[in-house]
């Protein structure tokens, strides 16, 4: 493909899509909440961007009422409430550095390459001019899979499970210009319910065990038994 | 004639850049001072302090070893032929083919390979700290260059620079996603390499935070001069492989010095714009602990590597 | 000259290294048999299989014969190709300087109580078995030259067992021989089911894709554990700094090679079509290999370990090329294929030149300063100013910095690497530009690797007594060094020559030349896509270097005053203050903490800290704890009692009676 030929819309779209990919690696690496925060808000402003694009592109009036959906929901008032969490949750400060971050992050390259080789198929039946970004969307999903699984801060994995969507987003835009609009509300609402929730389970947790930590969720059943042990000696 | 006017270029360009070096390094530093709300030195300065060194008398540590008295000319000769390889106003530069964009890494290498040693000579706690965290730095700065090499090798399928840059001003404008990560690494390793803060600060002389000043600490006299010539024509090395890279755009593509006249006034409003970047982002950010340089690093790194994905994902698909 | 030569003088070879090894038996009554005989023999040897060599190369044809012994029925076939060609010219070219410094280095061992009667005798084996394999054209013969030069090696590497890591390094060398021994044999097996134990059958019979694949596996097992490849290569960095220097030498610069030439030859001559699969593979563990390899040696404090781990990690960048090569070949670019495996080529030539001279060149810090640990040299090049030279020369190369000759091989690779745009499948097109970005990241590491101990081990000062009392070297000992250097230098200046000369045994295994006209520029691709002159840059570095030493020269007074080192005002520093070894990778060490088994403590009043190898916790120790479990199941069955035993008999036949029914 010759990338010349391709409309300067279109152009746009490839440079928004691996800047998205470039956020995904961003808040894979990040370490500070706060500033993963604002990452996640970036990755929402570049994937409704994308959609506004691809909108003026096809001239479809309803890629831009996806656009303006998630500019509200994902770029405004998710991260409001997350940072409003953090706040109540005292976490401003918190960092949660990774492991072995040299290891994460090439795990996360080989997990673009495999994506790519993944998708490589399923791009091949596409015709639109942008069915590369089938992959990096493919890659921004598990990439966000993958922040859920080495960070151990339950707010982080929140972000984590929100990139996916916000991936999953990209790739409906990017290969059909969009799910249907009832499909796109219900996953939008569905997002928003799933991040009220979350906030009440994260002020119960915080409460019982003083932390957020997931690893220590793993202690909860031991320590239960404990309890129940030590209730019986007397 | 035509051969004339090559040779004449081969070696106009690499002097021309080796004449104005100095006057980079100052005009960064002016831009630098005028945002922090003070006046700066002359331009003039940075060659008033060549010719003083040059003049002065050596001084050599009791146990310095020759290679330690050799060292200054071979990092300053390997510096100037990297910088001969570079096209600064016509893409046909001769030295583009003497040595190709990874001959130019390598001959980098050399210079600092041989920098080094010179740090571990003399056999002082100070030496042997600068020598030691550069090789961290280069450690991952030089992959993450060759990785923005190879980046716009695999789109322009060449990696002589000269036809690097014409490549780009033959092709259609056209916006590449891997080009804009290619980019930004090249900056972070360019700040990297020439020792310019985040990663070093030029001009510090506390011993315990210095890099690049820590192995050129027992230098002095014409020693001196060179290595500090050489350091002054590496960051202005990397401010025109950035031009030649990324903003070819004015470059003359024949020879003729009508089309020269032309190509110098633009390079020179291009390098003034990098340089006024550089000074800004001095005056933005404070050094960095020197362990989080390698986090820095692992960015540039990680940067370049997604420029070479998305190239190959976005880009080139069959 | 004729190609017809090309046996007889391999033939020569083979005999000198035989003559050798008989002549050394009198050095158990006469010591100076070595010098006077062993020696110069081996330097005939060497001599006669680079004419060989040389011939084959630049004849390009094949020479077969059949020798006279073997088994009935199964009679010797001895050949002389290109392939075997350029690798007999790598073993001639290190053998030469090795039979020249040889005879200063054992002089150290003659009031020992080793007997230097052996270690001649299995120096001249040791030759002749890898002459053997080179030659070699039936399963048969190369299995006997190979178990030959294994059990040589063997014998060699424990020639000191008096001390206990001697005997260590030889058991666990032994052990890994025997099945890297093993595997190559069932490789052999697999390709002999369809044809027959001579290689031409072999080349025109093909086996069916699934038998292949187990082939290519075994081989690469094989070859592999020989060649170093990770993690089949924890033999090399014990084996290496156990045997003596001119030996270590011989088998890190040649023996891996022989090791490379066996994978050659059974994988790309006689194993059939290529397969993109088996690209991936070589590329992945090639990639692997180089970049522990380099993460190994720099954390190292001996230098001849770190040479060792630096070899590891130069055959893994030669495994990387090949699988380019095996992946340009099966995609249909036998062109781009061709440059791949000129690179491999170019790079093992160029590592036995360089890793030769610094092993010889350890070798002689050992004789001079009698230490090997990098903690307690320093300051060498001022006492040992010649062997210091060329061991910085030897660095260079190894480091990849022009105009030395690593470099070319490193410039070639990446080209090829370059060219991935070409392939068609999605997942080769990004597979190859990460195998150079990690080839990349692999070269500056080496680079640390090298300014390390060139910059702790010869700069600076003396850390020991012992090095501060350091002396050169003898004359015949510098004498193998330079040679080594003059070659290099030969091989780095003019890579368009050494390029042709390699490209009749690439043209074999491809069906391409890598296409260089000229002398001067090498452009393998095309002049306007990508060229190098190292002579020009090495002009322009003199040139320019002598002007400004020319300009900035003082008219009057002495060159330079000499005063004591800055030292913040305070006393002038002392040589305990300077960094240390373990110190200077130190950043190194924290940046990729997961990759070392890291131990610190403290060894009486010193803090030391070792970066060690994880295969041996995560695979060897578990490896070894399995086979303890499974030899006291075993055990079980040896009760002692006699009736127990004819029982196990009696059921054993009675099964194999049903089987057969």
């Amino acid at each position: 493909m010759n990338l010349g030929t391709l409309p300067l819309v279109d152009q746009a779209v490839l440079v928004l899509a691996a800047m998205a990919l470039f956020s995904a690696f961003a808040l894979l690496a990040q370490s500070r909440l706060l500033a993963a925060i604002h990452v996640f808000a970036w990755q929402g402003f570049l994937v409704a961007a994308v959609a506004a694009l691809t909108g003026a592109a096809s001239r479809d009036p309803h890629l831009y009422l996806s656009a303006a959906i998630t500019l509200g929901l994902k770029v405004l008032l998710i991260p409001w409430m997350l940072h409003r969490l953090l706040r109540r949750l005292s976490l401003e400060r918190q960092a949660d550095p990774l492991a072995y971050p040299a290891l994460t992050l090439l795990a996360a390259a080989a997990i673009v390459v495999f994506a790519d080789w993944v998708a490589a198929p399923v791009a091949q039946f596409e015709h639109s001019a942008t069915r590369n970004v089938i992959a990096i969307s493919l890659a921004i999903v598990l990439l966000g899979l993958l922040m859920m699984v080495v960070r151990r801060q339950a707010l982080a994995q929140v972000l984590g499970f929100m990139a996916m969507e916000n991936g999953l987003f990209l790739a409906a835009v990017a290969s059909t210009h969009g799910m249907p609009l009832v499909v796109e509300l219900g996953v939008a609402f569905d997002v928003l319910v799933a991040m009220v929730l979350f906030g009440v389970f994260f002020l119960q947790i915080k409460d019982s065990i003083d932390s957020l930590d997931v690893d220590r969720l793993s202690q909860l059943s031991a320590s239960i038994e404990r309890d129940e042990i030590t209730e019986q000696r007397p | 004639m035509d051969r004339l006017l090559s040779l004449l270029l081969a070696l106009l360009q690499p002097l021309a850049l080796l004449a104005a070096a100095p006057l980079f390094t100052a005009v960064v530093g002016r831009f630098k001072a005028r945002l922090q709300n003070r006046r700066g030195v002359p331009l003039k300065t940075p060659y008033r302090e060549l010719r003083k060194w040059a003049a002065k008398e050596a001084v050599v540590a009791r146990t310095a070893s020759p290679l330690f008295r050799a060292a200054p000319y071979i990092v300053f000769a390997s510096t100037l032929l990297a910088a001969a390889a570079l096209p600064v106003w016509e893409t046909a530069s001769p030295g583009a083919h003497v040595a190709d964009a990874i001959v130019l890494i390598g001959l980098l290498g050399l210079a600092r390979f041989m920098l080094v040693l010179a740090g571990l000579d003399v056999g002082t706690p100070f030496g042997g700290m600068g020598a030691s965290r550069e090789m961290l730095v280069a450690n991952f700065a030089e992959p993450a260059l060759l990785l923005v090499v190879f980046t716009l090798a695999m789109t322009t399928h060449t990696t002589n620079i000269g036809a690097m840059a014409a490549a780009t001003l033959h092709g259609a404008p056209v916006l590449r996603p891997s080009y804009m990560f290619a980019l930004a690494a090249l900056l972070m390793v360019a700040v990297a390499e020439c020792g310019r803060i985040p990663v070093d600060n030029p001009s510090t002389h506390l011993e315990l935070t210095m890099i690049h000043e820590g192995m050129v600490l027992e230098y002095s006299g014409r020693h001196l001069a060179l290595m500090e010539w050489a350091a002054q024509l590496k960051l202005l090395l990397f401010a025109v492989l950035t031009v030649d890279l990324f903003l070819p755009w004015g470059l003359a593509t024949r020879m003729s010095p009508t089309a020269w006249l032309l190509a110098l006034p633009l390079l020179l409003v291009k390098l003034a714009g990098l340089a006024l970047v550089l000074a800004v982002s001095e005056t933005v950010l404070a050094k960095m602990r020197l362990f989080r340089v390698p986090g820095y690093l692992t960015l540039a790194f990680l940067l370049a590597l997604l420029g070479l994905l998305s190239h190959v994902i976005l880009e080139s698909a069959p | 000259m004729n190609a017809s030569w090309a046996l007889p003088l391999a033939g020569l070879a083979v005999a000198a290294a035989l003559g050798s090894a008989a002549s050394s038996l009198l050095a158990a009554r006469w010591p100076r048999a070595l010098t006077v005989l062993a020696f110069p023999m081996l330097g005939v040897s060497g001599i006669a299989a680079q004419a060989a060599g040389l011939i084959a190369l630049a004849s390009g044809a094949r020479q077969t014969t059949l020798l006279p012994a073997g088994l009935p029925g199964l009679p010797w076939h001895v050949a002389i190709d290109p392939l075997a060609g350029a690798f007999l010219l790598m073993l001639g070219a290190v053998l030469l300087p090795v039979a020249l410094y040889g005879p200063g280095y054992v002089r150290a061992f003659r009031n020992g109580r080793d007997s230097l009667a052996t270690l001649g005798a299995c120096t001249g084996l040791f030759v002749a078995g890898m002459l053997g394999v080179l030659l070699a054209a039936d399963a048969f013969l190369f299995m006997l030259a190979w178990e030959l030069m294994s059990l040589a090696s063997y014998f060699l590497v424990c020639f000191q067992h008096d001390q206990p890591e001697s005997r260590r390094a030889a058991f666990v060398y032994l052990l890994l021989a025997q099945v890297a021994g093993l595997l190559i044999l069932m490789a052999f097996g697999v390709l002999a089911t369809t044809g027959g134990f001579a290689f031409p059958a072999m080349r025109a019979a093909h086996p069916d894709a699934t038998w292949a694949a187990i082939a290519f596996i075994l081989a690469l097992m094989g070859f592999g554990t020989k060649a170093g490849l990770v993690p089949l290569h924890v033999w090399l960095p014990e084996a290496h700094p156990a045997a003596p220097s001119h030996i270590s030498a011989l088998m890190s610069a040649v023996m891996l090679k022989v090791a490379l030439y066996g994978f050659l030859r059974v994988v790309f001559d006689l194993l059939g079509p290529p397969q993109w699969g088996y690209g991936i593979t070589l590329v992945v563990v090639g990639a692997t290999t180089a970049l522990l390899g380099a993460m190994l040696a720099v954390q190292q404090v001996d230098l001849k370990r770190l040479l060792a781990y630096s070899s590891i990690e130069n055959l893994g960048t030669v495994f990387l090329a090949l699988g380019l090569a095996e992946i340009f070949q099966a995609a249909g670019h036998p062109a781009m294929a061709a440059l791949a495996l000129l690179a491999a080529l170019f790079q093992a030539l160029s590592h036995a030149l360089l890793k030769a001279l610094l092993f010889l060149g350890a070798g002689a810090v050992q004789h001079g300063a009698h230490t090997r640990s990098l903690e307690q040299m320093g300051g060498l090049l001022r006492r040992m100013p010649r062997t210091g030279w060329m061991f910085l020369v030897g660095c260079l190369g190894m480091s990849a910095v022009p105009p030395l000759s690593g470099f070319v091989s490193e410039w070639l690779t990446f080209q090829a690497a370059l060219q991935a745009w070409r392939l068609h499948d999605s997942l080769l097109r990004i597979l190859v530009p990460l195998a150079a970005a990690s080839l990349a990241l692999t070269t500056a590491l080496a680079a640390v690797v090298f300014v390390r101990a060139f910059g702790i081990g010869f700069l600076g000062r003396a850390r020991s007594r012992q090095v501060r009392h350091a002396h050169e070297v003898g004359d015949g000992m510098l004498a193998g060094q330079a040679w080594l250097v003059a070659s290099i230098a030969g091989v780095a200046l003019f890579p368009v020559l050494v390029a042709s000369l390699l490209g009749s045994a690439v043209l074999q295994l491809t069906g391409r030349v890598p296409g260089s006209p000229g002398w001067l520029w090498l452009t393998p691709l095309g002049p306007t896509t990508a060229s190098y002159a190292p002579l020009l840059v090495l002009a322009v570095l003199l040139g320019v270097g002598l002007l400004g030493w020319v300009v900035l020269r003082p008219r009057r007074g002495a060159p330079v005053r000499r005063v004591d080192a800055w030292g913040c005002g305070y006393a002038p520093p002392t040589p305990d203050m300077q960094f240390s070894a373990m110190g200077f990778a130190q950043p190194q060490r924290r940046v990729f903490a997961p990759v070392y088994a890291l131990r610190e403590g403290f060894a009486g009043s010193a803090y030391e800290v070792v970066a060690g190898d994880r295969s041996w916790s995560w695979i060897y120790r578990p490896l070894g704890a399995l086979m303890d479990r499974t030899a006291d199941l075993a055990r079980r069955l040896q009760a002692g009692h006699v009736r127990r035993y004819l029982a196990w008999s009696l059921l054993t036949l009675l099964l194999l009676l049903w089987i057969v029914s």
